[in-house]
């Protein structure tokens, strides 16, 4: 695949200084440390996770070029790794999820190693077959416990002191989660690191003429996305107190996809924009007879043939004219 | 001689006859896959998908217009090509001009839409299809007892493979469109309707997973998630072969299913992850797969 196609490919737009953005970013956090009080705080943990999900998965495909379609095995080994730690061994929340995504950090290590070197279609195709793999190790070893999953995973106390059984403590930790893990793709997609990454995903060719050793920006951006999601899979596993096959399917490698695609690949909020939509569409159909594949199948159709930009790419590109990336 | 390697060998034969099983199968869908890659640049994620509608119009058929096995062999596939032909004109064509990467989404949703549906109207539990008479009872081989519906199975298989092989590399149709493969625009100026023959490729590609659906229909039952973890074996199979070669998707798909036979004898535990570790070997020592070239 030639790379110059890219150029027509991620019109996303990432947001620059100016006071419009503080102030987005201002009423947007108080929104979300409002939040719990109006809405569900179960719901609103899970739109979180899914959230940070999505942007460590954007940061590959929106600023690297790179679709991995395997992205649940991070999140649903580190769900599985989270859940085990704390349940069997005993270990406190914040040395649980530090193992998940430590897990999930070494799996994106090997993951990266034999994928990237292949680019494009071959790339997604190989993650989704290694992380097919993974799915039947988790289905396979015994402390996964196959079908029933790893249940009733307490949520302890955090650094021994807040008790995460109480809602409210257990919101904010998350939101604390999500706003850091955040924080650090903010902070990656603005480094001259991050100038690499979207170098490459326009011209690979170009940076390595550019004496840029590309395969090891790629391997380190994978990691790094890796380690997010696994981030979002072990917090997932604390707040809803289980780690199950589901997470590790291709299947939700594929919601997350729709996630990024939906909200707008290439741009910081769109991800997270993305995550809510489907989650809230998803609790809102498991109370209608409708089957819930046919309906996101649809969405994907659609996105994929007219809503390329996604939500908010389209909502920039309307505002700006045209991207100023 | 009652022990091969420790293992009896009814034990190994039978694994190893269920292996060539699952490789043909594999041969079938990476040679479909192979044939739409490289004329639409497009991984056919509905592929799977396609694969378990053509099971269940052979299943609709029988049970709903009386038409039998044979009668669906032939027009199961005609069906599940006309889909595609439809998919490719309506929806597929829009995206040559974009990332191919979108090619993929779009067949992903597609495969998520086939399969709910499905899903939603027969439940996820499989139905039965019988055998036809014709192909039932086996035969004793002397060292292993093959029913006849298998080996046809494998029979069968090959003969639409190889035919597949020699219409693409020895024909005038077949050189066509190896020709529009590597540069489409100047085979157009030659005055050959490249759109049409695209839209044909991707019919016949999945009629390729339709006929795939119908062989296993007897076999495997007939369910709408039949298709959907074959599928990523397939494409590792693609991975291991390389995409390049029609040949070389057959030989892969049949060698891979024969080593996951073996494996089921040696170590069971590992039978369904071995694809994908030899799909990583693979990649780590020729990255562009066995029979396949960089591009």
């Amino acid at each position: 695949m030639t790379m110059q196609t890219r150029d027509t490919v991620h019109e996303g737009i990432v947001m620059y200084g100016g006071s419009p953005k503080i102030l987005m970013v201002g009423a947007g956090l108080l929104l979300a440390v409002l939040a719990p009080y109006v809405l569900y705080p179960v719901f609103l943990m899970k739109v979180l996770c899914f959230a940070l999900f999505a942007c460590a998965f954007n940061l590959l495909i929106g600023f690297a070029g790179l679709l991995s379609f395997g992205h649940a095995a991070f999140f649903g080994s580190a769900a599985y790794i989270a859940a085990h730690t704390v349940k069997e061994w005993g270990w406190a929340p914040e040395a649980g999820l530090l193992a998940a995504t430590v897990v999930a950090g070494l799996m994106g290590l090997v993951f990266g190693l034999i994928a990237i070197r292949r680019q494009g279609i071959y790339f997604a195709m190989i993650t989704l077959a290694l992380s097919q793999m993974v799915f039947f190790l988790a289905l396979q070893l015994p402390f996964t416990h196959g079908e029933d999953g790893i249940q009733g995973v307490p949520r302890g106390l955090l650094f021994g002191l807040f008790d995460l059984s109480q809602p409210l403590t257990m919101y904010y930790t998350v939101l604390a989660i999500f706003l850091a893990g955040f924080a650090l793709i903010w902070r990656t997609v603005h480094s001259p690191f991050g100038q690499v990454l979207k170098a490459i995903r326009e011209n690979e060719p170009r940076a390595v003429s550019l004496g840029y050793r590309t395969d090891r920006y790629k391997l380190v951006a994978f990691v790094l996305s890796a380690s997010l999601a696994g981030l979002a899979g072990g917090t997932k596993a604390i707040v809803f107190q289980l780690a199950s096959l589901t997470d590790v399917t291709w299947q939700m490698s594929g919601e997350v996809v729709l996630m990024t695609l939906l909200g707008g690949m290439g741009t910081l909020f769109g991800p997270v924009v993305g995550a809510g939509l489907v989650v809230t569409l998803e609790s809102y159909l498991a109370s209608t007879s409708l089957p819930v594949p046919v309906v996101i199948g649809c969405i994907f159709v659609v996105c994929v043939l007219v809503f390329r930009r996604g939500i908010v790419g389209e909502l920039m590109h309307r505002l700006t004219g045209k991207g100023n990336r | 001689m009652s022990q091969l390697l420790g293992i009896p060998p009814q034990a190994l034969f039978g694994q190893l006859l269920l292996g060539l099983i699952n490789g043909s199968f594999y041969a079938l869908l990476s040679l479909g896959l192979a044939v739409i890659f490289g004329m639409l640049n497009v991984v056919n994620m509905a592929h799977g998908a396609l694969y378990m509608v053509g099971a269940f119009v052979a299943w609709l058929l029988l049970s709903y217009a009386g038409v039998g096995y044979w009668g669906a062999l032939v027009l199961a596939p005609l069906v599940v090509g006309l889909i595609g032909l439809v998919l490719e004109r309506t929806m597929l064509r829009r995206l040559y001009k974009v990332d191919h990467l979108y090619g993929l989404l779009l067949t992903f949703g597609l495969a998520l839409i086939f399969e709910g549906a499905f899903r939603h109207w027969y439940g996820v539990s499989g139905q039965p299809y019988p055998i036809p008479d014709l192909l039932k009872g086996g035969t004793n081989l002397g060292f292993m007892y093959l029913p006849t519906y298998r080996g046809w199975v494998v029979a069968a298989s090959l003969l639409v493979c190889l035919g597949t092989w020699f219409a693409i590399e020895r024909t005038k149709l077949g050189a066509y469109l190896r020709a529009a493969t590597e540069n489409p625009t100047l085979v157009q100026a030659f005055g050959i309707n490249v759109p049409v023959m695209v839209s044909l490729t991707y019919g016949f590609g999945v009629a390729l997973a339709g006929l795939a659906g119908v062989l296993a229909a007897p076999i495997y039952q007939v369910s709408p998630l039949m298709g959907s973890n074959l599928i990523i074996v397939v494409f590792a199979v693609v991975v291991i072969g390389g995409m390049g070669s029609i040949l070389g998707a057959i030989v892969t798909g049949l060698g891979l299913g024969l080593l996951e036979g073996l494996t089921k004898v040696v170590y069971p535990e590992a039978s369904n992850i071995v694809v994908f570790v030899i799909m990583a070997v693979v990649l780590m020592m020729k990255p562009a797969g066995l029979f396949g070239r960089e591009r």
